[in-house]
């Protein structure tokens, strides 16, 4: 029911909202918007060449992350630090920095405990408007190369568009956040006196302070952003971020709304209609395995609980109000786009369930990020009209110009640059065990290791959780794999664009690779699908399906209703921590995790 | 030596069959990939080839070398140590083999290129050459001749080596290099001034002038391309090696890090197994074929009797989007013929043919020998009358006709004329006791058959001192059997062909429609042409054009494929970027299709190589872990009985993949018209799904065979 109405909604507004953002890109800047700009000492009319547009993306991107940090490291002596928290970490500053300017939110602090006001509407929100906008912008000019335009835009004046497009649906979406009693209040934390007073720690609690703020902005524009950070630690699990069925239904068609509008609005800006729907037709059958994967895993009962919980899906790490069905879809949409705000705990999916948020992440493309998701896919697009072209007998060519030895050497920079990151960092932290600071041993800790290092890359920004993330190796290595991950492939697929631009585009014939027929999108879905399970085959395998294998074998092999369940059911002289099923006691802790 | 090259075996480029090669799962007779002498060549060069240098060009391949030379230590290791070592020492031997293996296939295709070139200047043997210095003559050895000599040849003489004829014409017997037997005419200052080392003069003398050093002909130079010497990678190789390098860097890393992974699961993997896995993952199919591949491509070439100056020449090819063809020869039979006696009113057919014939009788062209041939279908023609003056064309009298007296009516003296139109009404009005000439129905004639594609012919009789035009011949172009259905097979593959002709628009036009040609360049000039090349390149199409004449030069060197014909001008060969030794102005469509082929096999051999990876993976990935993690035994889909026994023959398949793919590289995946979309799908499921399955298939099977050796 959730999956069927989020889908609907979103083909509802995904499709006006496409039609607008392209108008919006086609049009020449408003009077307001020119105005604006010159005020900022940005000629709106100046085109920028490739090049150009990267140096001025780069150094919006650095100072803003330079500022960022700095508000952080000195957030203790700043305003609007009502409850005082003191300056963060060094090297946790750095790396809520990167994780912020990378439209990631990957967060190794708790929001509500480790940040000021300031530092949070400042850094934060700030950040979680001006990126989406960036990446948005950055698709238009690799559009703009793609259509053959060695001038690809103004970088000022698509940043300032996507704001325009941003702003006004987050206006809305905290609106009826508001309406469904997310707080929306300057005014400082609330007390309650409890119902049931609670004995925590030995001692008696009779009143909890719930802290409250200028909530449902950040939300929606959490949710609209592919950003995932929220106000509060639990993220949209708590009622305080996801009060009722309608704030849920609402957040999740967020999620992917602005992915799934910019494929359809780049078929449009490219007069390309056909093109654009043959990717979202790829996009979408991915999207409905992924789904499809993981509601079917939690559906299955938690291996862990088996014979101590009621009967039903696996409920661990899950609100009830919420249910599998609707936290799983959450879990798979957050992490197809590079969203990363959770409703339940991802490290208590079950095995395979687990697997699903990995696979998006890898993919990275469906829907993919604000505008980074669409340029992603551009660059498998790329790939694999380089070897489809070349089966039809043509040396290749993307809308008639050709794909060269400078296309593909970025191109397969690109290709390279994940597994390097990934499971380069990956293997280097478990083979140093002091590093990992994993909860638990063997292949879970092996995929927490995985997933976090795969939502860095990804820029997602969800945690698997389970680690002790807040170290120094864990913030410099992520902050390392979040610049380089946002960065090179904005930058690369622009430099592709730009030097295709340069390019003479020849007539379209009937000898010529069509990239909008279903033949072109099977193999567009398979080259994508093939690349990243030969990458990430092993790591898997090793990771969620031989965790799940030992599961199944071990209640194979154990009688359902007995405590053995728990225990490792492999040869007893093995030391392999082979079958011992997740049983997490990480607290719901960290936004976007 | 092979028997491609030799005379008796027309090569399939031969003007009579210009059809695609055929290729296919039988292995056409005429050639043969295998023979022992070639084998024996590739098996030298896959050795020789193992040179780390010459391996460091292929990255991939290298990979390949370094990892049986690393197994190969490891197990040496084991063999001091006292391990078990047979393991390892398979896996390393099979990894060398692959290495060779693909060594073999670039030795075997560049053997085949240098028999095939070699057989073409086999013809050429060390002759004494008459060098022409000044007035003096002397007896040269022929390898003495350097570029810009003059040679002196006579009938009989076997030409020293490429040239061209400076003075007089001779027939020249070209079969050696064409396998054409019937002899040419070559002549000084026309476009047909070219000769070839290797051929024989058959009548007259000639002088030539030499223009090639020794070993730098056209023919040497194609044997250096082939050869690998000069070799040098296109930049669609250069790209997809590229894409190669970075997958083969990809799964250096998956492998790399696995080990890390790994025992942070509780396994320990072993080193051996994993350099296995790292080689049968990386692209060894397409790394190890490539250059082959694009050797083949050359090969290809040669077998159709095109010289190409570079690999990227061929390639190009592939991409051509329009052809420029020359009407006559190759849309056209090459000489117009009479198709229609269209006699004015008063006048009988036969009467028109008997007259229209008399006057063609000693005419030697084909338009008058087709004059005669049409009119004896329909009339007996009388024998040549005796002391019949036959006047031939000249531009000052602008007609040809006969002179009789005609014995049967009455000893009256006959003149016939023919002519163009205007002409002949003006002859018959020079007699003043002309019959009048209903000139509105001769020009009503003449244009009706000037519109439907023809050249009018007017026909004159003055009998007895009267004149009367009689009618009208029309000779008409006749296009070529088949050329429209080729028109629209290039249609399909989305390449346009524009046909350049002298003709005025009207016949041009009408010729084109018959022909079914896109478009036409009528009265073309040699700067139309050029003009025409640089409008199209302008618009992003790359177009091929064929020429022969040193007015042809320009556009030959600006199209982005130029075909001279080998009987053309020094000046055309110089500005083409290919060179057709059967001149056969159709030989341009087959070389577009030999690019296509070309690049087809690297892609379609790139999906398969990829798509190998997924069986492979699922006989590996269990096989590594399942001995400490019996949990992933599950995903030995294949049911292969034992995990080294799944490793090897997963890398047994791998290497044997390649020899069993040679043939397709070597032969080219075969280009059939159609669209792209069409092609893709087909290629796709070939080569794409079927490189999916064909792994699983194979990888049991060899399994099987393991298991029934008892290995």
């Amino acid at each position: 029911m959730d999956i069927l109405l989020t889908v609907l909604l979103t083909a509802l507004l995904a499709a006006p909202l496409g039609l607008l953002i392209a108008r919006l890109y086609a049009a020449p800047a408003s009077r307001l918007t020119s105005g604006l700009l010159r005020l900022c000492g940005v000629n709106a009319a100046l085109g920028m060449n490739w090049r150009q547009y990267s140096v001025a993306l780069l150094g919006t991107n650095a100072v803003l992350a330079a500022a960022a940090y700095l508000v952080l490291v000195t957030q203790g002596a700043l305003p609007l630090n009502p409850d005082h928290i003191g300056a963060m970490r060094w090297d946790t500053a750095l790396h809520t920095a990167a994780s912020f300017i990378t439209n990631t939110n990957q967060q190794h602090y708790s929001g509500q405990s480790g940040l000021s006001y300031f530092s949070q509407l400042v850094a934060i929100v700030t950040l979680q408007f001006v990126t989406p906008a960036a990446g948005m912008a950055a698709l238009f000019a690799v559009l703009r190369g793609l259509r053959g335009e060695v001038n690809v835009g103004n970088y000022y004046l698509d940043v300032t568009r996507a704001l325009g497009a941003l702003l006004p649906a987050s206006l809305l979406l905290a609106v009826l956040l508001t309406s469904q009693g997310v707080p929306s209040t300057w005014s400082g934390a609330k007390s309650a006196t409890l119902l049931q007073p609670q004995r925590v720690e030995g001692q008696l609690l009779t009143t909890q302070t719930i802290p409250v703020g200028p909530v449902a902005a950040m939300v929606a524009i959490k949710q609209l952003g592919t950003n995932g950070g929220g106000w509060y630690g639990p993220n949209s699990s708590t009622p305080l971020e996801n009060p009722t069925p309608l704030s849920n239904l609402a957040s999740m068609v967020s999620l992917i709304l602005f992915p799934v509008s910019l494929v359809i609005a780049s078929g449009v800006f490219l007069n390309r209609r056909r093109f654009s729907a043959a990717l979202l037709g790829v996009m979408t059958v991915t999207s409905a395995a992924l789904i499809t994967g993981v509601v079917l895993a939690e559906r299955q009962p938690n291996a862990a609980l088996l014979g101590h919980a009621a009967r039903g899906g696996n409920m661990e790490g899950k609100e009830v109000r919420l249910g599998t069905d609707a936290t799983a879809l959450w879990a798979s949409l957050t992490t197809q786009t590079s969203n990363g705000s959770v409703s339940g705990m991802h490290d208590s999916l079950n095995p395979l369930g687990g697997l699903v948020p990995q696979l998006g992440m890898f993919l990275n493309d469906v829907y993919g990020g604000i505008g980074v998701g669409m340029i992603n896919m551009l660059v498998f697009v790329i790939l694999t009209v380089f070897i489809a072209g070349l089966m039809v007998g043509r040396t290749p060519e993307l809308f008639g110009r050709k794909i060269e030895v400078r296309e593909i050497k970025l191109a397969s920079l690109l290709i390279l640059l994940q597994p390097a990151l990934v499971l380069g960092f990956t293997a280097l932290t478990l083979a140093v065990p002091s590093l990992s600071g994993t909860s638990n041993p063997g292949f879970h800790g092996l995929s927490q290791v995985l997933y976090e290092y795969n939502s860095a890359y990804a820029n997602n920004g969800s945690g698997f959780e389970g680690l002790g993330d807040n170290t120094p190796w864990w913030n410099v290595t992520c902050a390392a794999v979040l610049i380089l991950a946002r960065f090179l492939p904005i930058l690369a697929p622009l430099a592709i664009a730009g030097l295709l631009a340069t390019k003479k585009a020849a007539p379209e014939t009937s000898g010529t690779l069509r990239v909008d027929t279903p033949v072109f999108a099977g193999m567009l879905l398979g080259v994508m699908v093939l690349l990243q399970l030969l990458n990430f085959a092993p790591a898997l395998v090793l990771g969620p399906v031989a965790e799940q294998l030992s599961l199944t074998r071990a209640a194979a092999t154990t009688p359902a209703a007995s405590t053995a369940a728990t225990t490792p059911a492999t040869t007893p002289a093995a030391p392999t921590p082979a079958a011992v099923p997740t049983t997490h006691s990480a607290p719901l802790t960290g936004a976007a995790r | 030596m092979t028997t491609q090259s030799h005379p008796t075996t027309p090569e399939p480029a031969s003007p009579s069959n210009p059809g695609p090669t055929p290729s296919g799962p039988t292995p056409s007779p005429r050639r043969n990939l295998f023979t022992p002498d070639l084998l024996r060549d590739a098996w030298k060069a896959s050795l020789t080839k193992l040179d780390p240098r010459r391996m460091a060009k292929s990255p991939v391949m290298f990979i390949v070398l370094v990892g049986a030379v690393l197994t190969a230590a490891l197990t040496a290791g084991d063999l001091i140590a006292g391990r078990d070592w047979a393991y390892g020492a398979a896996i390393s031997a099979l990894l060398l083999l692959t290495v060779l293996f693909a060594n073999f296939a670039e030795g075997l295709a560049e053997a085949r290129g240098r028999a095939q070139a070699q057989g073409l200047r086999a013809a050429r043997q060390d002759t004494p050459a008459r060098l022409l210095r000044g007035d003096t003559e002397t007896t040269v050895p022929s390898s003495d001749l350097r570029r810009g000599d003059l040679i002196i040849l006579e009938a009989g003489d076997l030409i020293p080596g490429d040239g061209e004829i400076t003075e007089g014409m001779a027939s020249v017997d070209e079969s050696a290099i064409t396998g054409e037997s019937a002899p040419v005419i070559r002549e000084a200052g026309t476009d047909h001034s070219g000769v070839t080392g290797g051929t024989r003069v058959l009548s007259d003398r000639i002088v030539v002038r030499v223009t090639s050093q020794p070993g730098e002909s056209f023919l040497d130079r194609m044997i250096a391309l082939v050869e690998g010497a000069s070799r040098q990678k296109t930049p669609n190789e250069l790209a997809l090696g590229i894409l190669l390098v970075a997958l083969t860097l990809i799964f250096l890393i998956v492998v790399a890090t696995l080990p890390a992974l790994a025992s942070f699961a509780g396994v320990r993997v072993d080193t051996v197994t994993l350099v296995a896995l790292l080689v049968c993952l990386i692209p060894t199919t397409i790394g190890g074929l490539l250059p082959a591949i694009g050797i083949a491509g050359m090969d290809r070439a040669l077998q159709a009797n095109v010289i190409a100056r570079s690999g990227r020449a061929v390639e190009v090819a592939g991409d051509v989007d329009l052809l420029l063809l020359d009407k006559t020869g190759t849309i056209t039979i090459g000489n117009r013929m009479a198709t229609r006696f269209a006699p004015l009113t008063g006048v009988t057919e036969t009467e028109l043919a008997r007259a229209a014939a008399l006057s063609s009788l000693a005419d030697p062209t084909p338009e008058g020998k087709s004059i005669v041939a049409l009119a004896r279908t329909l009339t007996e023609l009388p024998a040549r009358p005796d002391g019949a003056e036959f006047m031939e064309f000249s531009a000052q009298t602008r007609m040809s006709g006969v002179d009789y007296v005609d014995t049967l009516g009455g000893a009256q003296t006959v003149q016939i004329r023919k002519g163009a139109a205007d002409r002949m009404a003006r002859f018959a009005a020079g007699f003043s006791a002309g019959a009048a000439v209903d000139s509105a129905e001769l020009d009503a004639l003449v244009a009706g058959i000037a519109r439907s594609g023809g050249t009018p012919l007017t026909v004159a009789e003055v009998r007895g001192g009267v004149a009367r035009v009689l009618g009208v011949v029309a000779l008409s172009d006749i296009v070529k059997p088949g050329m429209r259905e080729r028109f629209e097979q290039l249609r399909r593959m989305g390449l346009r062909t524009v046909m350049i002709t002298g003709d005025n628009p009207l016949t041009a036009e009408a010729i084109a429609r018959e022909a079914g040609v896109d478009g036409f360049l009528a009265e073309a000039t040699p700067e139309d042409k050029l003009q025409m090349i640089r409008d199209e390149q302008a618009a992003g199409r790359l177009v091929a054009m064929m020429g022969d004449g040193t007015n042809d030069a320009p556009a030959l060197a600006q199209a982005d494929v130029g075909l001279a014909m080998q009987s053309g001008t020094q000046a055309a060969k110089e500005a083409a970027n290919m060179i057709d030794l059967d001149s056969d102005p159709t030989k341009l469509i087959e070389v577009v299709e030999i690019g296509k082929g070309l690049l087809m096999t690297r892609g379609a051999l790139t999906t398969f190589s990829i798509a190998n990876d997924v069986a492979k993976y699922f006989a590996i990935l269990p096989a590594l872990f399942a001995a400490q993690l019996p949990a992933l035994a599950t995903l030995n889909v294949m049911g292969l009985s034992s995990p080294r026994s799944a490793i090897l023959s997963a890398v047994i398949f791998n290497a044997l993949v390649i020899p069993a793919l040679i043939p397709v590289a070597l032969r080219g995946v075969r280009y059939s018209p159609g669209s792209a979309d069409a092609l893709l799908g087909r290629n796709l499921l070939i080569y794409g799904l079927g490189g999916v399955i064909v792994p699983f298939v194979g990888i049991k099977v060899i399994d099987l065979l393991l298991g029934g050796l008892g290995l």
